[in-house]
């Protein structure tokens, strides 16, 4: 199977989510190997989710916890009715 | 996860027979999920918070319309973006990420990345830097909202592709279509900012040996 760039393109999320089936891998990864353009695309998509994974851990407002739970007290005593 | 699940049957058992109380334990894990869902969406902590009141709110309400067959973190996820859907629609939401700053909409046509032959990884300083992580918050935020749904819940939440579509509504297929679009999207968005003053050594090096080794070095600390 071989490839051209615009198909790899396609590729690019299956192929970070480790879905592509051996035979389309296989041909993706060949390609990657000889292809600088495709590469960085990868690469970069691939940094996309790096700095996801790391805004991940952003810290809840002071409090929420605790007004959420008031509330929901509240509207199980039946003091709010909307 | 099977005990969870099990204690969580019969928390909810337990509430429905009139232990109402319980529901504070029930939720608990999830209180983060729900918050970070319906912020990731609307962008603002006021409208986020509120919205996450009212999505358990909503749950304790319909606790008795919950079927097993979802999890329940799932069932809570899908309450948590019809009320940022809601809340969107309303207007409510910060001014800046109006509609009408969103991304024209690919679905139908061919989307491209964006080609930098000079890309170069992130270095670990950049990543600590507040602006780019920023950044990526507004990328994300311009978003059309159904890619930016499947982001939130995948790339976010990590919820599994099952999860995601149970959540949307939509078939696994389709969470895939729309997750690989918004990742391009971010990417063509991004790439700007993910050029840094890291050392230039692509350039000069045999393109057979160049990708491996970008691979191999700076992502193995995160990705393994």
């Amino acid at each position: 199977m071989k490839l051209d760039c615009k198909h790899v393109w396609e590729h690019i999320s299956g192929y970070l989510d480790q879905q592509l089936d051996p035979e389309l891998l296989a041909a993706v990864e060949k390609h990657l190997e000889n292809c600088e353009v495709c590469s960085a695309v990868l690469d970069s998509t691939r940094n996309v989710l790096v700095l996801t994974a790391d805004n991940r851990t952003y810290e809840l407002p002071v409090g929420y916890s605790e007004r959420l739970h008031a509330r929901l007290t509240a509207v199980m005593a039946g003091g709010e009715t909307s | 996860m099977k005990a969870a699940a099990t204690n969580e049957t019969e928390l909810i058992r337990r509430i429905l027979a009139g232990e109402t109380e319980l529901f504070h334990e029930l939720i608990r894990p999830y209180e983060r999920l729900v918050y970070v869902t319906i912020f990731a969406i609307l962008k603002n902590e006021t409208e986020a918070e509120d919205g996450a009141q009212e999505t358990m709110i909503n749950a304790f309400r319909y606790l008795k319309n919950f079927r097993g067959d979802a999890k329940f973190s799932t069932w809570l996820v899908t309450i948590a973006m019809n009320e940022a859907r809601k809340r969107l629609r309303k207007g409510k939401a910060a001014a800046e990420d109006s509609l009408d700053a969103t991304l024209e909409d690919p679905e139908g046509g061919d989307y491209t990345p964006a080609v930098l032959t000079d890309w170069r990884e992130i270095p670990l300083e950049a990543l600590e830097k507040k602006e780019l992580r920023e950044k990526l918050q507004e990328a994300v935020a311009l978003l059309p909202e159904k890619y930016r749904e499947v982001f939130v819940l995948r790339d976010i939440e990590e919820l599994n592709q099952e999860e995601t579509a149970a959540a949307l509504g939509i078939n696994v297929t389709l969470v895939k279509v729309r997750l690989h679009r918004a990742r391009m999207m971010l990417q063509k968005i991004l790439v700007p900012y993910l050029k840094s003053g890291a050392g230039s050594d692509i350039h000069g090096k045999p393109f057979a040996t160049q990708g491996k080794a970008q691979r191999g070095g700076f992502f193995r600390r995160w990705f393994t």
